[in-house]
C-alpha cells in the first residue's frame, strides 16, 4: 500500500511543480470550449438541440482529461530515457503496484485538470441542468482519468523514443477524442461513424458526464459505467503485464 | 551467492555475452572488469532482472532472477553506471522513495538517509531539485542512495566514475564495513585498476563477450608475468580503444521533454 502510495505521490508532486504545463494545458480546452461554443452556437440551436456550450462543456471536460491522462501516462517513455524506470523496475515491487500507483497518480492529475476545466467552463456560460450532479461527476472524470492513464502507460511501455510520443499523439489520442461525441450528438449519425464512436471508450465517459450534469443521455448511466469499470480494469491488468516485459 | 552457468546474450547477430560462467561466494568482494563494450553492464542487467538472457542459468541466493524476479529483486542492490535518478523530485524525496519501495522501516530510513546524505556532502541540499545537481552530485546521491538498503547483494556498475578521491575513499569505507558486518556480498565494475587491485577479493577480465581469466589480482599478475593488475590488465585484453556506445538520441530528448514540462532549465 504504501509503495503505492509513495508512487501516485511522486506523479502528483511531478504536476505541481511544472506550472507552465498546467496553465499550457488549459489553454486548448479554452480554445475549443469558446470557438467551438459560440462560434456553433446558433447553428445548433437552430437545428432544435438547444444550447451548444451546455452540449459540448461535458465534452472539453473529457478532452481534457484525455489529453492530461495520456500524457501522463506517456510520460513512462521519458522515465526511460531518464533512467528513473530502471530504479523503478529493479525494485522489490509487483508490477501490479507499480501500474496501479501510476495510473491512480495520473488518473488524480488528470481530474484535477478536468475538474478546472469545469469551473472555466461555468465562468464561460456553462450551466449544469442538475448542479449536484457535479459529485458523481467528478468520480466518472476519475475513471475516465484512471482508464486512459492505464492506456497511455501501457502503449508508451512498448515505445523507446520520442516517436512513439507522436505517434500516440496523432494515431490515438486525437481520433479517440474526435470520434467521441464530445463535439457532437450520438443520434443519427452514418452507420459507420455510430460504429466507431460505440468502441470508443471516451465515448461512454462523456455520455456519463452529460447525463449526470444534463440529464441526457445516448447509452445510459448503467452501460456507461460498466463500460468504463470494465475497460479500466482490463488496461490496468494488461498494463502491469505489458510492465513484466520491459526490458531496458 | 551468484552463481551463473553458460550465460549467452544476442542482439539480432552481435554476441554481447558468450557462453560465460562464474559464481561468487556469499561475503566476497568481487570486481568484472573488461574494455568498453566487453559486456559487463550487459551481464549485470542480465543478473538484475533487467534484461532477460538468450541462454544460460542465473541464480542469486537461490532465486533465478528470469524467471522468479520478485523474489530475486528483494535480495540486491544496485547503483547503476548511467543516470536513474528523478530530476524533478528533491535529493531527499529520491532518497525516499527508494527506501519505500525497500521496504526500509521509517526510522531506519530517516537515520540513514541523513547518514548517507552527510557522508556524500548532500545534506544541506537535501531539498534542492535534482536537475539543478551537476554531473558529480548526482552520482554522489546515486551512490547514497543504493548504499540506503542493506541487501544480500550490492551490485556497482562503475560506482566511481566521476568521484572525487575522498568519496571513493568513504565510499568503499562503507562498502567494506558493509561486506564485514553484514556479509553483504559485492560485485562491482570499474575502470581504475588500482581500485579493483586493493578492494576486490577475486577478479573476472571480460572481453568481447567471454570471461578470459579469472582468479585474485596476484594470480592474474602470476599468470600473465606482469606487476601491476594494469599490465595484466592490458596484457589480456591488447591495447586497442574500444568505442562507447552513443547516447541514443538523449539530447533530443531532453530539450523535447523540457519543452513540453516547460521546466526553466
Amino acid at each position: 500500500m504504501k509503495k503505492i502510495y509513495i508512487i501516485w505521490l511522486r506523479q502528483i508532486k511531478r504536476y505541481l511543480r511544472s506550472k507552465t504545463r498546467i496553465v499550457g494545458s488549459l489553454a486548448q480546452p479554452l480554445l475549443f470550449l469558446l470557438a467551438l461554443g459560440y462560434g456553433f452556437g446558433s447553428v445548433f440551436q437552430e437545428a432544435g438541440q438547444g444550447n451548444y456550450i451546455n452540449f459540448l462543456a461535458p465534452g472539453i471536460i473529457g478532452m481534457s482529461i484525455i489529453f492530461t491522462a495520456m500524457f501522463t501516462g506517456i510520460e513512462i517513455i521519458w522515465d526511460r530515457q531518464f533512467g528513473f524506470l530502471k530504479e523503478m523496475m529493479v525494485a522489490p515491487i509487483s508490477r501490479l503496484d507499480i501500474m496501479i500507483g501510476r495510473t491512480l497518480g495520473g488518473g488524480t492529475v488528470a481530474t484535477i485538470q478536468g475538474t478546472v476545466v469545469l469551473i472555466i467552463a461555468i465562468l464561460f456560460g456553462f450551466r449544469p441542468t442538475y448542479w449536484l450532479g457535479i459529485i458523481p461527476a467528478l468520480v466518472v472524470m476519475f475513471l475516465i482519468a484512471v482508464l486512459f492513464t492505464a492506456l497511455g502507460t501501457m502503449v508508451a511501455s512498448r515505445m523507446e523514443d520520442m516517436q512513439g510520443f507522436q505517434l500516440i499523439m496523432n494515431f490515438l489520442v486525437m481520433p479517440l477524442f474526435f470520434l467521441s461525441g464530445a463535439l457532437f450528438p450520438l443520434e443519427n449519425l452514418p452507420k459507420a461513424l455510430t460504429f466507431v464512436t460505440s468502441i470508443d471508450p471516451l465515448s461512454y465517459g462523456i455520455d456519463a458526464l452529460r447525463h449526470l450534469l444534463l440529464g441526457s443521455a445516448h447509452f445510459g448511466l448503467t452501460t456507461d459505467l460498466t463500460v468504463l469499470v470494465l475497460v479500466t480494469g482490463l488496461f490496468v491488468w494488461l498494463g502491469s503485464h505489458f510492465f513484466k516485459r520491459i526490458q531496458i | 551467492m551468484i552463481d551463473v552457468q553458460n550465460l549467452t546474450k544476442k542482439f539480432g547477430d552481435f554476441l554481447a555475452v558468450d557462453d560465460i560462467s562464474f559464481n561468487v561466494k556469499q561475503g566476497e568482494i568481487f570486481a568484472f572488469l573488461g574494455p568498453n563494450g566487453a559486456g559487463k553492464s550487459t551481464t549485470i542487467k542480465m543478473l538484475t532482472t533487467l534484461l532477460h538472457p538468450t541462454s544460460g542459468s542465473l541464480s542469486l541466493n537461490g532465486h533465478n532472477p528470469t524467471e522468479d524476479p520478485e523474489k530475486a529483486r528483494r535480495d540486491f542492490g544496485i547503483v547503476f553506471q548511467d543516470p536513474s535518478l528523478d530530476d524533478e523530485l528533491t535529493a531527499w524525496e529520491n532518497i525516499d522513495l527508494h527506501g519505500i519501495l525497500y521496504d526500509v522501516s521509517n526510522d531506519v530510513r530517516k537515520e540513514r538517509a541523513e547518514q548517507l546524505l552527510k557522508f556524500v556532502d548532500l545534506w544541506d541540499r537535501k531539498d534542492n531539485f535534482v536537475k539543478e545537481f551537476s554531473g558529480g552530485m548526482k552520482r554522489r546521491l546515486e551512490i547514497a542512495r543504493g548504499l540506503l538498503h542493506h541487501p544480500k547483494i550490492i551490485f556497482l556498475d562503475e560506482p566511481t566514475l566521476g568521484l572525487d578521491p575522498q568519496t571513493r575513499n568513504s565510499m568503499w569505507a562503507y562498502l567494506k564495513d558493509l561486506n564485514q558486518k553484514e556479509q553483504t556480498t559485492i560485485f562491482f565494475t570499474t575502470h581504475y585498476m588500482e581500485e579493483a587491485e586493493r578492494i576486490a577479493q577475486r577478479i573476472a577480465i571480460i572481453d568481447h563477450g567471454k570471461i578470459i581469466s579469472i582468479g585474485t589480482a596476484d594470480q592474474l599478475k602470476t599468470q600473465t608475468n606482469t606487476a601491476s593488475l594494469e599490465e595484466a590488465f592490458l596484457s589480456l585484453t591488447g591495447k586497442t580503444i574500444r568505442e562507447e556506445e552513443g547516447d541514443g538520441g538523449k539530447g533530443r530528448m531532453r530539450s523535447m521533454h523540457r519543452m513540453w514540462s516547460g521546466s526553466r532549465k
